[in-house]
């Protein structure tokens, strides 16, 4: 604890809480900034383990010449080490500076437009499941009947695969959804099964948020006289919100998923699913380029959850320090 | 309901998004439809009759943006659709679409797939017709090193055979069948995926390939054993057209029904046809043209070296049509009908309406008055500079 400045004023009782306040403010940033330095390194550390990892096994199955068999896990459970099966670190890394043959943009740039494209699709398909997710929770804990009727059905949705469902929709949306004032796009249909992957966690922990405050507190509100909209917004958001964020950091993440499996059976014409359907089918020519874009799609979902991470910290942190007070 | 919320969440992502351009409602919707009354609430009758405007018309690919579908990108990029008063929508194939399904759902006027992917679907009721024949032989090959001693069908006993599967594999099991070899036991069926990593890794000893396609990849990667490209010496490549088991590739395929009612949709037809075959005549005169189409049609599979390659092949998949380009050759189709009934790929030989000619032949009697050849009958094939990784 820094030494506080014992003045004349100090003894003031206000002027020591604002002291206070701003020093504690002054180590909360001083945190904020050291958790994030710590979590970067960790990060970059892991990552360079992994690398090492990589690189090591490469070696050793090249040193004893995993073609012939004479180990019998390397090069038979275990990838082949050879530069077409793994191909080497820097390669992969190299690869996001160049530019592939009929390109005008290095490779990191076309991976980072494909990111874009994708990421819109998954933010539209997010956004609605979490609209969907919200609604279908609240419905359930309104009416508790419901949660027996629906609730296995929601569960059952998510055991029907996605690739069966994606066709339909896509060939749906170019028929039939004339409805709407815009004309109706691919990358549209691939949203909805974003969606599809988005709404589940949120109904389900949604659910369990609302439920989740005790029944005195409950019971407080009612005797407050408070409406419904009044216990929902005082006491039912509030207490959701840790079980939501929850929810929310796997359906950012599936939204993702749920884009490029999309794309991959859709054949919208662009993002990271594609581009990794191209590189997969290029494989044999660019072994380098398909881990490339798998890295980038793996890139693209860490960002998602870290900016889900930032609002919650966002809204949950300030709504328990106005607890708190 | 999931689909309206959609709509809303849509339209704050176009709303947020001022460079976004997709979103805006086009003037008219993409399908060939006529506007419903409805649509027009206040009628214009002051606007003179536009007779320069384009009808709408959509083409679902079998696969993405490659050099087997140049023709189609030619006669798009260089107006020869717009000359018929079409304008052409081309639809992106992928894993899980099934252009026959697209076709038959309405959500494309026409649509290319190969013979036997047409004809089974049809034959499970989808209303479908092939009304041109734009490809006149099969481009399947079964490739391996020629340290595997595979130079025919019968060679394939006992070894490790790789196939696509999804009906990639009826040439290879009626190869196998018209040497004797029963092709769920004399050979061991390998799943392999669209590339040719199997055969160089050598888990597999003979590996399905197009001829402008995969076949290409392995000539593009390079030999570990010398360092350099893999050389056609390397190489044993069984054909199905030399076996007599290919079967019939991509053709255009059509609404049967609407062909028969709606006389303005089959007027159409022709004009799509005239355009589409007159891109693939472009193509066979202006190769290098044709190439720098697909490699700008993003994002192509493979570089502009292997769309060069591609392309060639393709050509040579069409060219010489002794019958005319998009004329179905009779015997072919009997081949391809009866490798298809006896493998029981098809319960029975199709009706007579699973092809129609009138079509293609008035497109290209309206190409031979405008001077095109529409055989090519002194078509040879070009030598295409192999690099490494096919840029």
């Amino acid at each position: 604890m820094a030494k506080i400045d014992i003045g004349a004023v100090a003894d003031d009782p206000l002027v020591r809480e604002h002291r206070l306040k701003q020093q504690a403010a002054q180590e909360e940033r001083r945190d904020a900034v050291v958790r994030i330095v710590r979590q970067t390194v960790t990060f970059a550390l892991f990552l360079a383990l992994l690398a090492g990892l990589y690189t090591g096994y490469k070696a050793f199955g090249q040193a004893i010449d995993d073609r012939q068999h004479d180990w019998a896990v390397v090069g038979s459970v275990l990838p082949r080490t050879d530069d077409l099966n793994m191909p080497p670190v820097s390669e992969i890394f190299g690869q996001f500076g160049e530019t592939p043959g009929g390109q005008d943009q290095i490779y990191v740039k076309i991976l980072f437009d494909e990111a874009l494209f994708t990421l819109r699709e998954a933010f539209a398909g997010f956004m609605v499941g979490l609209v969907i997710g919200m609604a279908i929770a609240l419905a359930l804990a309104q009416w508790r009947r419901l949660e027996q009727g629906l609730l296995p059905y929601v569960i059952a949705s998510q055991t029907i695969p996605l690739i069966a469902i994606a066709p339909i929709i896509v060939i749906w949306g170019r028929k039939n959804f004339d409805i709407f004032p815009w004309e109706w796009q691919d990358w549209m249909s691939v949203s909805i099964i974003a969606t599809y992957l988005t709404f589940f966690p949120v109904a389900v922990n949604g659910l369990r948020g609302l439920q989740s405050p005790r029944p005195e507190n409950q019971e407080l509100m009612e005797s407050y006289a408070a409406n419904w909209s009044q216990t929902l917004w005082r006491l039912r958001l509030p207490a959701s919100l840790p079980y939501l964020f929850a929810a929310l950091k796997i359906a950012a993440t599936a939204s993702i998923v749920g884009a490029i499996v999309g794309e991959i059976s859709s054949g919208v014409s662009g993002g990271l699913g594609r581009r990794i359907l191209s590189e997969a089918f290029n494989y044999t020519t660019g072994p380098d380029r398909l881990f490339a874009s798998v890295l980038g799609a793996a890139v693209l979902g860490i960002f998602v959850f870290l900016v889900v991470t930032g609002v919650e910290r966002l809204v949950v942190g300030r709504h328990s320090r106005g607890a708190a007070a | 309901m999931l689909a309206v919320l959609l709509a809303f969440a849509l339209v704050a992502v176009s709303c947020g998004n001022d460079d976004d351009d997709v979103s805006e409602p086009a003037p008219a919707p993409a399908t060939e439809a006529p506007a419903p009354a409805t649509e027009a609430p206040a009628p214009e009758p002051t606007e003179a009759p536009a007779p320069a405007e384009l009808v709408e018309v959509s083409l679902q690919l079998q696969w993405v943006p490659q050099s087997q579908f140049a023709g189609y990108f030619a006669a798009r990029d260089l107006g020869f659709y717009e000359d018929v008063g079409l304008d052409v929508t081309i639809i992106d194939g992928a894993v899980d679409i099934v252009p026959a399904t697209v076709l038959d759902s309405g959500a494309a006027d026409f649509a290319i797939s190969w013979v036997p992917r047409g004809l089974v679907p049809r034959e499970e009721g989808l209303n479908i017709t092939n009304i041109a024949q734009v490809f006149q032989r099969s481009g399947t090959l079964q490739v391996s090193f020629v340290e595997a001693g595979i130079t025919g069908p019968a060679d394939l006993e006992g070894k490790l055979v790789g196939n696509w599967g999804f009906g990639n594999e009826f040439e290879l099991f009626a190869g196998l069948v018209s040497v004797g070899l029963d092709p769920q036991s004399d050979v061991t069926l390998v799943q392999q995926d669209f590339n040719m990593t199997a055969l160089i890794n050598g888990d597999i000893d003979a590996a399905q390939a197009m001829i402008y396609n995969e076949y290409a990849q392995v000539l593009e990667t390079i030999n570990p054993d010398t360092g350099e490209l893999f050389q056609p010496e390397d190489l044993s490549v069984i054909d199905w057209n030399d076996v007599g088991t290919a079967m019939l590739q991509d053709a255009i395929w059509a609404d049967a029904d609407k062909l028969e009612t709606d006389a303005e949709y089959r007027d159409i037809a022709v004009r799509f046809v005239e355009a589409s075959l007159r891109g693939w005549i472009h193509c066979r005169d202006n190769f290098q043209q044709c190439v720098d189409i697909v490699v700008a049609a993003s994002p192509p599979f493979g570089g502009p070296a292997h769309q060069a390659w591609m392309m060639n092949e393709i050509n040579a998949l069409i060219w010489p049509s002794p019958g005319g380009v998009g004329i179905l050759d009779q015997g072919l189709y009997d081949q391809t009908i009866d490798v298809a009934t006896s493998q029981g790929i098809l319960q029975a030989a199709p009706d007579a309406g699973a092809f129609r000619r009138d079509i293609a032949e008035e497109a290209i009697a309206n190409l031979e008055a405008a001077g095109h050849d529409v055989y090519g009958n002194d078509y040879a094939r070009r030598t295409v500079e192999v690099k490494e990784g096919g840029n």
